[in-house]
């Protein structure tokens, strides 16, 4: 394996299990108290529920890209990730 | 765990490890994995209807990472995918309103299940053969590859045994023209962006998904966009179609977001790892690992229009 490759997947590898400890938070805290309040918004106001939906996964997409590019940067920061 | 917008019981892990597994696929082929997320979700409890929707929802949040991570890599052309948008989202409300029309009559899983299988074996066929042609000329002349500007990195040399095919649709003389430096096309049509753009939208409303299965090999084939630049620019377009798409199934009542973030925490890694492994193929070797995948998904939904549960 070159060692490029070779970095860049033990840095994935410990890059996934730190995610899996953030991610398991994320379930129990942030997941529990949107749940109600979602399927409140879902049988009642359909167009807000629709706009916060994509609010919600556009900015859980840029949170999470940002959370994966620093978790690479500080475990592997002379690698060829910007 | 439970979701109660859905009525179902899924495991967090299992949505996790499905996201995980399409987001390799998207970040690496600019494809939203709907023809795999599809039939996995379904088999987990979630009715069709949410299906469609919560898979939408989850392609946005991936593609979002994966495309940042491609724009890190310069393999974005942001002029092109924002003329693309245009055709998209008037491709994607076509696409829906034949669906509106075909519910009209009977048969629509089959008619639909059957265009999905034609269009997909059709791709991949042609993909075989494409790569077959240029492996052949590759071996034997060097002298049509594109070479990479200066900096950019060696796997991203690409050549086209069907370049003559773009170079033809380069030659449409319907004005108005650009130029798109980024993909180092000096002069195309307009319209011809347009159109390519309107057919990803057009099956991406009428097949769901954000149909990068059709719109990536289009951009490559007909357009002739560096494959890399492809895939980039191809999942900037699966952001609006997809995004789209959400809405209108949310106010439908197709979508449990719940489930889609918990999908799109997996798919964010994989997306990351499957972009990172672009830098490491060259186009060619991209567009031939492409190849089994429309197959895959013909298979799913011959499986599924067999057994009586469509995939889609």
């Amino acid at each position: 394996m070159k060692p490029d490759v070779e970095n860049s997947v033990r840095a994935f590898l410990i890059e996934f299990v730190v995610y899996a400890a953030l991610v398991a938070g994320y379930y129990f805290l942030v997941l529990h108290f949107l749940g109600d309040w979602l399927w409140s918004l879902f049988k009642n106001d359909r167009h807000t529920y629709a706009a916060v939906s994509l609010a919600l996964i556009i900015g859980q997409g840029f949170l999470l890209e940002i959370l994966t590019r620093l978790l690479l940067s500080w475990i592997h920061p002379r690698s060829d990730h910007p | 765990m439970t979701f109660p917008i859905a009525g179902v019981h899924i495991s967090p892990i299992y949505l996790m490890a499905v996201g995980f597994v399409v987001g390799i696929l998207g970040g690496f082929f600019g494809v939203g994995g709907s023809f795999l997320a599809g039939p996995a979700l379904f088999g987990a409890g979630l009715p069709m209807n949410f299906v469609v929707g919560t898979d939408l929802a989850h392609i946005v949040g991936k593609s979002i990472v994966a495309a940042r991570k491609h724009r890190t890599l310069g393999n974005i052309d942001l002029k092109l995918g924002l003329i693309m948008v245009v055709g998209t989202i008037a491709g994607v409300e076509s696409g829906a309103q034949i669906i509106q029309w075909l519910k009209r009559t009977a048969h629509i899983d089959l008619a639909v299940g059957l265009a999905f299988v034609i269009i997909l074996v059709g791709i991949s066929g042609f993909m075989t053969w494409e790569s077959i042609q240029t492996l052949r000329r590759s071996r034997g002349s060097r002298k049509n590859m594109r070479q990479p500007p200066p900096g950019e990195h060696p796997s991203k040399r690409d050549h086209s045994a069907v370049a003559h095919i773009a170079r033809a649709v380069h030659r449409i003389s319907i004005p108005p023209y650009i130029s798109l430096p980024v993909s180092g096309i000096n002069r195309i049509s307009l319209w011809a962006i347009l159109l390519v753009a309107f057919v990803g939208g057009l099956f991406s409303g009428f097949l769901g998904g954000g149909a990068g299965y059709i719109r990536m090999p289009c951009l490559v084939y007909l357009l002739g966009i560096p494959t890399h630049i492809a895939v980039g620019t191809d999942l900037f377009e699966i952001i609006i179609s997809a995004g789209y798409g959400t809405v209108s199934h949310a106010l439908k009542g197709n979508v449990d977001i719940l489930i889609a973030l918990v999908m799109h925490t997996g798919a964010a890694i994989g997306a990351q790892m499957g972009a990172t492994l672009t830098q490491y193929f060259g186009g060619q070797r991209i567009r031939m690992a492409f190849i089994p995948l429309p197959v895959l998904g013909a298979l799913l939904m011959l499986h599924g229009l067999l057994s009586g549960h469509p995939a889609k």
